[in-house]
């Protein structure tokens, strides 16, 4: 089964993007090295749309990152965008444009005001499958995880929901 | 001397695996025929039925995205270099609007417009209203005090 691990510093750079970024739908990427399927190098990219309801990569930043990645022997590993009025799961247009079937595909949702929903996808071929995401302390015991686990059979206990 | 083009991982089982194949033409469209004629399945990824320029996909020729130099029609020369990129996008709009678009015409690739996405972000309270039922299924998740309970 597939999951996603990721830095706390990541995912707070992440969150902190798409608050900024609110009420428009904010996007990025997260780069790591080909093969690792660790993501350690935040990118912040531009929306293009300016929208609260769409997204999209500038295409010649697109084309400047995407170079500067190869050159380093990175992929995209996580591409994350916000939804800021609904829940955090890919929609019909999210799922038609999926084009990278190597990524998680990270959702953050930033429609309550002091919490976030942060969910992670595998979208290949039209099929979305949400996996766990687990948020990597750093700076204590590496094995010392939380798990965020949404939607799933409970082989993981789901941690520290708002009871909402 | 011929046209190299990068293929992005999504289109590289046309290409048995191959990062980077050679092809040529004097137009992108030329090119996108030519790969075909090796890599068969490769151009219905790229070109709509229409005719047009793929909007799932962005195309590179040297530094420049060819919807700024004529799409299909852009002129190539020996030694350039094509990359293909997937586009990224996506977008909460998705859910009702979309739908509700796809049923009008004028509006059949929803995707494919910003435009679209304007339009569609009027009638953005009934997407919204229509993914609450969805949402209610997931709960929020406080980063604050979860990140408390981990100290």
């Amino acid at each position: 089964m597939y999951v996603l691990s990721i830095d706390r510093s990541i995912i707070d750079a992440i969150v902190a993007h798409a608050r900024r970024d609110h009420p428009d739908e904010a996007c990025g990427v997260v780069a790591g090295a080909v093969g690792s399927d660790t993501p350690t190098r935040h990118i912040p990219m531009d929306n293009a749309a300016r929208s609260m309801t769409f997204y999209e990569f500038d295409s010649m930043e697109q084309l400047r990152v995407w170079r500067d990645m190869d050159d380093r022997d990175e992929e995209p590993v996580v591409i994350y965008h916000s939804h800021t009025a609904t829940e955090a799961y890919p929609s019909r247009t999210d799922v038609s444009f999926a084009g990278e079937p190597g990524a998680h595909y990270l959702l953050v949702s930033t429609r309550e005001p002091d919490s976030e929903e942060i969910r992670s996808f595998r979208i290949v071929d039209g099929v979305v499958t949400e996996e766990p995401v687990r948020i990597v302390e750093a700076g204590v015991d590496p094995h010392a995880v939380q798990s965020y686990m949404f939607g799933q059979s409970p082989a993981t206990v789901d941690y520290e929901c708002s009871g909402r | 001397m011929a046209i190299e083009v990068r293929i992005p991982t999504i289109l590289r089982s046309y290409t048995g695996g191959a990062k980077v194949v050679d092809g040529a033409g004097d137009t992108l469209g030329d090119l996108l025929v030519d790969l075909d004629s090796r890599h068969a399945g490769l151009r219905g990824r790229l070109v709509t039925e229409a005719g047009a320029l793929h909007r799932f996909v962005n195309v590179y020729v040297n530094d420049e995205d060819v919807r700024f130099l004529g799409a299909l029609d852009a002129k190539l020369s020996d030694g350039d270099s094509v990359t293909i990129l997937p586009a990224v996008a996506g977008g909460a709009f998705g859910f009702a609007a979309a739908a509700a678009i796809s049923q009008h015409s004028a509006a059949a690739a929803a995707t494919s417009s910003h435009s679209a996405a304007a339009a569609a972000t009027s009638s953005h309270s009934a997407a919204a209203a229509a993914t609450s039922s969805h949402g209610a299924a997931a709960a929020a998740v406080s980063q604050r005090s979860a990140a408390a309970a981990a100290r």
